[in-house]
């Protein structure tokens, strides 16, 4: 064998960089997850839906009974702190001063599970209200785009779901969501999030928060279908985003909510 | 305890830091890699002489802490198992899905650099040694053993040339994982279009402190004189890219305040009562404005070699603490403000766990494990003005 070193380095770089180029090319065709290629569900048609929430907060009472019906129908761990849906508590004082400068203090205790405590005297509130908070399901998505592997992907139907085969547990997107709707679940070793129940709305049913909810805060429904409730909300109200300047495009409609709500 | 931890209203399911010590460790790697590389370029490429004695070295020393800067990584995963997959499936709208690729690209630059560099030494020792040596020695060369002027012409032609990719390669490894953290729109402390730049910036500043620290190292261990011409011109590249890395970390805060932007009340709270003493202490004070003092006197004063020298040790030992607390207060910091902007939380370090302190430190000393063997595989001392062994 009597290679020139010359000839050698050429055909190595060659093979390197042939490799390089074409082993991203490949890869990049061949799909990130399988699950995104098929409906998760067998008999369920995903492109003749597209799903969307709405939460009329001045109807919330703080129960907490969604983000409670959430841990149990997802088996989401009761005494770890992390939360597929949960409540927020606004309570904005009054002014003692003449700063002009309003004190609010906001908590969600346990996700608002069981409920919250009085512990600011009542006259010293001048108002307060109640936010329930769960996965914005974003059209334009940065957990999904930062997923280094294609783990989180939009459905067909417009629900942002994990492949709990595929993730590899970066935590990218957790640092990604400006809502801090995902959490890291420490027994799959992955990121986890809500997914609108996807397991029930396939069936025809509604998320357990909604189904839950006493007060129909919470709406759940088909934005293609025009008779159903949430697409006539959307139609008729005037709603508002979260945080609708990070250009997300979230899938959650808000009424009534405050200046405050972040 | 938790609620002393945290301040105000963080989101429930932030209460756990998600990016650990590790995660700081990581850039701070990579930093090193890409800053002992750039400043070999300057003997490579730029051809100054008088940084040539530790050219070859900073190489060597590129590559050992590039064997380990994915390591960090890999023990976060909640699945290290199928980290491969980043690889085979990379989800291009990810600023993270490249690092493998780039990984690589830049990894194989700097192995065929350091072979070109080190070919004739290796040529000349599996000639002249027997056994297992021989045999290490012939497969390193990989059975090539031509050093005639003209090979050794074409390599240093070509390992130029390979230095001239090197250097983009090298700012964009680093600037790359600047940009994973200065994509997040939904983090106000990371989103920041400098924020590459500023990586890349404080990387070639700690890249060339770790350099002068080894290079007195090695030559106070190998009971041989410093070259001092070598050591006051890396002092004096060192001075010049601390005052870019000044510029523009300050261009970074106090553009974020004068702006005063919805976030500007939990930024001024997480550099007042989270990280004031690592941003203000250990970052500027310490990491930049009195090693850029020490430096300037250092370019000031004539003789007393030895007084330079503590000068230099001194501020190098500064920057390479002032760069690992930038990357601690990004880091750490970023993850230390509630996305509410309503909170923040506190990191509280674990030692003994999978994303612990003592895992940090196994990792942050196998690159100079691995440079001690690398060195004495293919001693570059020669360079540094001694007799080869």
């Amino acid at each position: 064998m009597n290679i020139s070193r010359r000839k050698f380095t050429k055909f190595g770089c060659k093979i390197i960089i042939g490799a390089t180029v074409g082993t991203t090319i490949i890869e990049s065709l061949v799909t990130n997850s399988i699950a995104q290629q098929n409906p998760p569900v067998e008999g369920y048609d995903w492109e003749k839906h597209f799903w969307g929430y709405v939460v009329d907060t001045r109807k919330c009472i703080g129960c907490g009974r969604c983000a409670s019906a959430c841990k149990m129908e997802n088996e989401v761990p009761f005494d770890e702190e992390v939360y597929r849906t949960w409540i927020e508590r606004y309570r904005v004082k009054k002014t003692i001063n003449e700063t002009r400068e309003e004190e609010v203090v906001i908590d969600s205790p346990d996700g608002g599970i069981e409920g919250f405590e009085d512990d600011i005297p009542a006259e010293e509130i001048k108002k307060a209200f109640y936010v329930p908070k769960i996965c914005n399901h974003c059209d334009n998505a940065p957990c999904v785009q930062v997923c280094p592997v294609g783990a989180t992907y939009t459905t067909k139907d417009g629900v942002v779901l994990v492949d709990y085969e595929y993730c590899i547990g970066c935590r990218y997107c957790i640092q990604g969501c400006p809502y801090g709707a995902r959490y890291f679940n420490a027994e799959k070793g992955t990121a986890d999030k809500c997914t609108w129940c996807y397991h029930r709305i396939t069936k025809g049913l509604l998320p357990a928060c909604v189904q839950a909810c006493p007060t129909g805060a919470r709406k759940f429904g088909d934005l293609n279908d025009n008779t159903s409730e949430v697409k006539k909300i959307m139609d008729e109200e005037r709603i508002t985003l979260l945080k609708p300047d990070l250009g997300t495009k979230p899938k959650v409609f808000y009424i009534g909510l405050d200046r405050e709500v972040k | 305890m938790l609620e002393n931890l945290i301040w105000g209203y963080v989101y429930p399911n932030e209460s756990e830091i998600q990016w650990s010590i590790l995660i700081v460790l990581y850039p701070y790697i990579t930093g090193l890699v890409a800053g002992a590389f750039i400043a070999s370029s300057l003997y490579h490429v730029f051809g100054k002489n008088e940084i040539k004695p530790v050219a070859r070295f900073a190489l060597l020393t590129a590559l050992s802490f590039l064997l380990v800067a994915m390591l960090p990584l890999l023990v976060h995963l909640g699945r290290p198992e199928r980290g491969i997959e980043i690889m085979f499936t990379p989800h291009v709208t990810s600023a993270m899905s490249g690092f493998g690729y780039i990984f690589s690209f830049y990894l194989t630059i700097v192995v065929l650099e350091i072979w070109l560099s080190f070919r004739e030494d290796i040529v000349n020792k599996a000639l002249s040694s027997h056994g297992w040596k021989e045999l290490l020695y012939s497969s390193l060369a990989l059975f090539s053993f031509d050093i005639s002027e003209k090979a050794l012409h074409d390599d240093e032609k070509f390992a130029r040339k390979l230095a001239i990719i090197g250097i983009p390669s090298a700012a964009f490894l680093h600037g790359y994982v600047g940009f994973i953290f200065g994509g997040i729109k939904a983090n106000p402390w990371w989103s920041t279009p400098l924020m590459p730049i500023i990586f890349l910036m404080s990387a070639i500043v700690s890249g060339i402190a770790l350099l002068i620290l080894l290079y007195i190292a090695a030559m106070k261990i190998r009971k041989h004189v410093i070259d001092h011409k070598c050591l006051q011109s890396l002092a004096h590249y060192l001075w010049i890219f601390l005052i870019l890395d000044v510029t523009l970390e300050l261009l970074e805060i106090v553009s974020m305040k004068y702006a005063s932007r919805e976030d500007i009340d939990i930024i001024n709270r997480l550099l007042s009562d989270k990280i004031g003493f690592t941003f203000y202490g250990v970052q500027l004070t310490l990491g930049i404005f009195i090693p850029f003092v020490l430096l300037l006197m250092v370019s000031l004063m004539k003789n007393r070699e030895t007084l330079k020298l503590y000068m230099i040790s001194i501020s190098s030992i500064f920057v390479v603490i002032g760069v690992f607390a930038m990357r601690w207060n990004v880091v750490i910091g970023g993850q230390e403000i509630s996305k509410s902007l309503s909170g923040t939380l506190t990191y509280v370090p674990v030692f003994f766990s999978q994303e612990g302190v003592l895992p940090a430190i196994i990792i942050f000393i196998l690159p100079f494990i691995i440079l001690l063997v690398v060195t004495s595989i293919l001693p570059p001392w020669k360079d540094m003005g001694e007799e080869p062994s």
